[in-house]
């Protein structure tokens, strides 16, 4: 009761408050707010929060799934290690071999983490009670992208030399020599500085804005219940809730293969050789 | 839900360092277990299974080579064996043939033994017959000449042999006229 009061107006949802429609109340639409928490506790300077926890818990769920298929293996799988078998194949075969081909054999191990962690961080955001995606913090896909910014900048110094991988990064073969003038700097700030941006941002702001699409259709079903009427449009509001979540649920899995891929495709181009 | 309690939002576009550190070292977690331990074991399984999947149709193919010599070696034996059958067939005809025509031949001589046995039997009963009948005749011509004469003429009859040669003379004529 004693935080509520603390609370400006901006930082209240609707489901703290008894406001419903028609009742000469405010819709609270979420906002920032909805992405900032509380400490559960504090160590010295570093506040723990509830993504943090989140992420953590989700670490070990992926390790407890793939533990529990993978580190007894059969020669004739289990229902447990098929299922295990068949994602660990999906980022494999569908992405590894696909994008890079055979010399990506050794990028295998950090595809799959990167793939399986992302959608983890994703799926949090439906699951019950947790019901918010970590990857909407931008911290995390940050950190991400600088593990493939890092790993992409040494794949393609290591396998070029380091002229050879300047030329790598910002000269593109096969053009005529007046447009390289133009292209060379473009090339160099695309591929040093945008990719690794846009990589981190592409995926904090899908689940950002899933995350509030959401919301708002959770809150506006509660703001509107209480009358007659009201509750006829909290119905639909509800319908859309469940429509979006499952839309969620796609986009979930899509980012995490999107984020992926491209982490593939910067190191398949880290491994070309210099024409 | 539980939100922050400050006078400023903070910018959801500005990460903060310890966000940042706890979700790298959660990554690193999950790469590390991933790289060293669950992705190498996986993968000797997978190769494993490949291994037993190739080995498998290895096995299936030697045993299909096995069974089409089989086969093969069967279908020579059962040749082999029809050729052997006819062959046999062939000389217990052939066998057959000479048994009967020997059987025939020994029916043969078996007939004419018994027949000229008969002919011989019939001969000599014939011969005992007529020289029994002669002295019949003879003792019962002697014996009505004697009645007639008065005295035994058997003696003299015997002696002179009269009745035989009688008899003799009856069975020329006999011959003559036939």
């Amino acid at each position: 009761m004693q935080k509520e009061l603390l609370v400006t107006d901006a930082q209240t949802l609707a489901f703290e408050t008894n406001c419903h429609l028609f009742k000469d109340c405010g819709f609270h639409a979420p906002s920032v707010w909805s992405f900032m928490f509380e400490p559960l506790f504090t160590i010295g300077p570093v506040e723990f929060n509830k993504p943090m926890l989140l992420a953590i818990i989700g670490t070990f769920a992926i390790l407890a799934f793939f533990w529990a298929g993978f580190s007894k293996p059969k020669v004739v799988p289990g229902k447990l290690q098929m299922v295990a078998e068949a994602l660990y194949d999906f980022v494999h075969r569908g992405i590894a071999r696909e994008v890079i081909g055979k010399k990506g054999e050794p990028f295998v191990p950090l595809l799959v983490s990167l793939f399986f962690f992302v959608w983890m961080l994703n799926l949090w955001a439906i699951i019950p009670i947790a019901q918010f995606p970590v990857s909407s913090v931008i911290a995390y896909p940050v950190g991400l992208a600088l593990v493939v910014w890092v790993t992409y900048m040494t794949v393609t110094f290591r396998s070029n030399g380091f002229v050879g991988g300047i030329r790598n990064l910002c000269v593109p073969s096969g053009l005529p020599k007046p447009i390289y003038v133009l292209l060379t700097p473009l090339e160099f700030i695309s591929n040093v500085f945008v990719r690794p941006f846009t990589l981190a941002v592409r995926l904090f702001a899908n689940m950002f804005a899933g995350h509030i699409l959401i919301l708002i259709f959770t809150i506006a079903t509660w703001y509107m219940l209480g009358t007659v009427l009201g509750t006829v449009y909290a119905g639909a509001s509800f319908i859309m809730t469940l429509i979006l979540t499952v839309f969620e649920l796609f986009i979930q899995a899509l980012q995490a293969y999107v984020f992926t891929v491209l982490t593939a495709t910067y190191l398949s181009q880290a491994l070309e050789e210099a024409h | 839900m539980m939100y922050l309690a400050a006078e400023k939002a903070q910018d959801p576009l500005l990460p903060v360092w310890p966000e940042i550190v706890i979700g790298l070292i959660c990554f690193g977690i999950v790469f590390f277990v991933f790289s060293k331990k669950l992705l190498p074991v996986i993968n000797k399984t997978l190769e494993e299974r490949r291994e037993a999947i190739e080995g498998g149709i290895e096995k299936a193919e030697a045993a299909q080579t096995e069974a089409q010599s089989v086969l093969e070696q069967y279908k020579a034996q059962l040749a082999e064996a029809r050729h052997e059958a006819a062959r046999l067939r062939q000389e217990a005809q052939e066998q057959g043939a000479v048994i009967i025509q020997e059987m025939k031949a020994e029916g043969q001589r078996q007939r004419e033994e018994i027949i000229a046995a008969g002919h011989a039997q019939i001969e000599a009963d014939r011969k005992a017959a007529s020289s029994a009948l002669r002295q019949d005749v003879g003792k019962l011509a002697t014996d009505l000449a004697g009645k007639l004469v008065g005295e035994s003429l058997q003696d003299h009859a015997r002696q002179s042999g009269t009745v035989d040669r009688f008899l003799d003379e009856l069975e020329a004529k006999a011959e003559a006229a036939r």
